[in-house]
């Protein structure tokens, strides 16, 4: 197994650290995370070295594709994934370790100062319980407090996320709401502890566009109501560039580009990230050709030999096949790239145009 | 104005060029009581009086949230589910009254392919047998049937060496292009897209949409497109019916609905989509409509966005506003209707040299 081999490839994290935050004040900081999972096909790595900090209030979001690893990095923190996942690394919730943390302290920031948004708020919530009773009990789990006063707060929180009648809404069943009604519910059920972390893993991916507006907005104003953070987890372009503070790019289990929102979205320094932002038709704007990366992405099983995108990057060289890049600084402050090749992209006034380029010249 | 605000939908004169010509289309589906006789308590209004057509070679993008009907009024187009009522003439041929046998010629022209790559295509059958089905149904299969295949892997941008490949060997992508491949072999007129490209991740959709405009320019194949992503409609069609409850609320070519809509509905979706840019993205005003889609069994009166339309006044409750050409090609069902320019297109330079 090349596992020792992969992670020496990973520097010691010149990560997205911010060097104003002194590392007490971050929420949260991760180091190095992988996790593995064995099955009778091979050892998937879903996620191989991922390092970053969360200051509070931040908004992070980790954007990628399926199995890109974004979901499954974020539920190692919270001890979400199956047993049978192998997690190495650090990270550390307000200097704590969670990484081989007992059960039972995970048990107590699950839910308390992590809090958790999922994408189907159907499947999240029991169907045999009133929502109301479900929030109550989700502070009855970390609080020691009556049915009567968990049950107040549940009434509270349903009003602050923007449910009409929150009183007598709390006696419905998740069924009688419709998607994102539940899916206030459930961000009302996530802050209903004053968490200092909220990840939203797709949180408006099942929702019409006008409905994902209306929960997005809450959202946003919740947070600021108890003073979280948030990692919002996405493959939607247009949720990131709307919301976030800096964006962390993952393709096959690792950051490839990280940045804040501008940096990421303008002057991208990792081809990938290129050629997903030309890949995208936009509503706000007439596109005549759409450019599509070639290929697909690596199985996680066999990764090939050196950087995971060069088999399908148009800036390839002998140096992408030999070696991996790590995660490193760029021209721009704060803004970093696994990409032996970013300088190509520094002087390009249209880098979403890298792919189709390529495309015409071969 | 007035003569066009009074024109009904169904007056909208079908052009020499169209192929489909929907009219005053309803599909309702009964709601059947619990009881042990199963009466019939309701109907879901799903399609309520749809008016359309389409050019051949052309795109009609049908953009709508959940509920709205558009996968209803695509099938009911299609005769997949009968219509309750209304008129669906294909080439001058009136659908509605045909009986199955006679429904199974015309569907030579008329193909479909379907939203979920992992649910449409049977996982026990090579993909050759799966693109060669429709083919041996009709008796088109002879000595160039394999070639035929052939041919059709590789228009779709597949390998024609995979066709011994059962459906579980290929990625979301791949499979979808087996779809259209199956959709294309009987060389339809028309197809329609049902949300072909939403289960698929954005760096893959651009080649399947991509493969769609080149494969419908080659063969003048007509596409009606349902989806509810604003911005992959935008994309590929030439023109956009906005549905809204069972109702068209907004029917204009791609350029005109996305740069100067007129419905409020239209507004309201095109603000909340979230574009990938930054700079833009937070620079502009948001119209966020409160409340949820209505219940489509108990539709309101009147309008059917009034309950959720900032500009909703009483004549909305009492009178249903007619969809009227207000444009030429542009049609507002709407009793204040307002040009509303969105201006975000001159910001993003795009210079292309094709």
């Amino acid at each position: 197994m090349n596992d020792e081999q992969t992670s020496t490839h990973i520097p010691e994290a010149p990560a997205t650290m911010s060097p104003a935050a002194a590392p007490e004040e971050l929420v949260l900081k991760v180091r190095n995370l992988s996790v593995d999972f064995p099955t009778s096909d091979g050892v998937v790595h879903a996620v191989r070295g991922v390092s970053y900090d969360l200051a509070p209030g931040e908004v992070l979001g980790i954007v990628g594709e399926s199995g890109s690893g974004k979901s499954v990095a974020s539920m190692a923190l919270i001890g979400l994934l199956p047993g049978t996942a192998r997690i190495s690394g650090s990270a550390k919730f307000r200097g704590e370790e969670l990484i081989g943390a007992k059960d039972k302290r995970i048990r107590s920031i699950r839910g308390q100062r992590i809090a958790m948004i999922f994408q189907d708020p159907m499947t999240a919530m029991n169907p045999v319980h009133q929502v109301g009773k479900q929030l109550a009990e989700a502070v009855r789990a970390h609080h020691d407090v009556s049915w009567g006063a968990a049950h107040k707060r549940a009434v509270e929180m349903l009003d602050l996320v923007g449910i009409p009648q929150a009183k007598s809404r709390a006696k419905s069943y998740p069924h009688e709401f419709s998607g994102g009604m539940r899916q206030r519910a459930m961000i009302a059920m996530a802050i209903i502890n004053n968490p200092d972390v909220i990840i939203a893993d797709e949180p408006t991916t099942a929702l019409d566009v006008t409905v994902q507006a209306q929960i997005l907005e809450t959202l946003l104003q919740v947070k600021d109501e108890v003073d979280a953070a948030i990692i919002m987890i996405t493959h939607d372009l247009g949720v990131i560039a709307g919301m976030v503070d800096r964006v962390n790019v993952m393709y096959a289990g690792r950051t490839v580009e990280s940045g804040d929102a501008f940096q990421v979205f303008d002057r991208p320094r990792m081809p990938y990230t290129a050629g997903l932002l030309g890949s995208v038709p936009s509503a706000s704007k007439d596109t005549t050709l759409l450019t599509p990366i070639p290929g697909s992405p690596p199985s996680l099983v066999h990764m090939p030999e050196g950087c995971p995108f060069s088999p399908r990057c148009p800036l390839v060289q002998q140096v992408c096949i030999d070696t991996e890049p790590g995660l490193a600084s760029t021209d721009e402050v704060e803004h970093f790239s696994a990409c032996h090749r970013w300088e190509e992209l520094v002087d390009d006034p249209e880098p979403r145009l890298l792919f189709r380029r390529k495309q015409v010249a071969t | 104005m007035t003569d066009a605000e009074l024109r009904p939908a169904n007056a909208m004169p079908p052009s020499d060029k169209a192929l489909i010509v929907v009219r005053d289309l309803v599909k309702e589906f009964p709601i059947r009581g619990g009881g042990l006789i199963k009466r019939t308590v309701g109907h879901v209004h799903a399609v309520s009086g749809v008016s359309f057509e389409i050019r051949a070679g052309e795109t009609l993008g049908l953009v709508g949230e959940s509920g709205s009907g558009k996968t209803t009024t695509a099938r009911a187009v299609l005769q997949l589910q009968r219509p309750t009522s209304g008129s669906v003439v294909f080439e001058g041929r009136e659908l509605t009254t045909l009986d199955d046998r006679q429904l199974r010629d015309v569907r030579r022209d008329m193909q479909i392919v379907f939203q979920d790559p992992y649910a449409s295509l049977n996982p026990k059958m090579p993909i050759n047998d799966i693109i060669a089905e429709g083919l041996k149904v009709h008796g088109l299969w002879d000595k160039s049937g394999p070639d035929k295949v052939a041919g059709l892997l590789r228009e779709v941008g597949l390998r024609p060496e995979h066709s011994n490949r059962y459906p579980h060997e290929f990625s979301g992508g791949q499979r979808q292009r087996i779809g259209v491949a199956r959709a294309l072999a009987l060389e339809p007129k028309f197809m329609v897209l049902d949300e072909p490209v939403s289960a698929l991740d954005v760096s893959v959709q651009a080649g399947v949409l991509n493969t769609l405009s080149e494969l419908q320019e080659r063969l003048n194949i007509a596409y009606l497109f349902v989806a509810h992503d604003l911005s992959v409609v935008r994309h590929i069609s030439d023109r956009v019916a906005v549905m809204y409850l069972g109702k068209l609320m907004e029917v204009a070519t791609s350029a005109d609905l996305y740069t100067r809509p007129m419905h409020p509905y239209t507004q309201a979706l095109l603000s909340a989509v979230p574009i990938p840019d930054p700079t833009l993205e937070r620079q502009r005003e948001r119209i966020v409509l409160h409340g949820d889609v209505p219940s489509p069994i108990n539709p309101p009166s009147g309008c059917r966005f009034r309950t959720r339309c900032p500009k909703a006044e009483e004549v909305c409750a009492t009178t249903e506003p007619p969809l009227a050409e207000l444009e030429p090609d542009h049609f507002v069902a709407c009793h204040f209707p307002e040009v509303v320019e969105v201006g975000l297109a001159e910001d993003v330079p795009v210079s292309v040299s094709r």
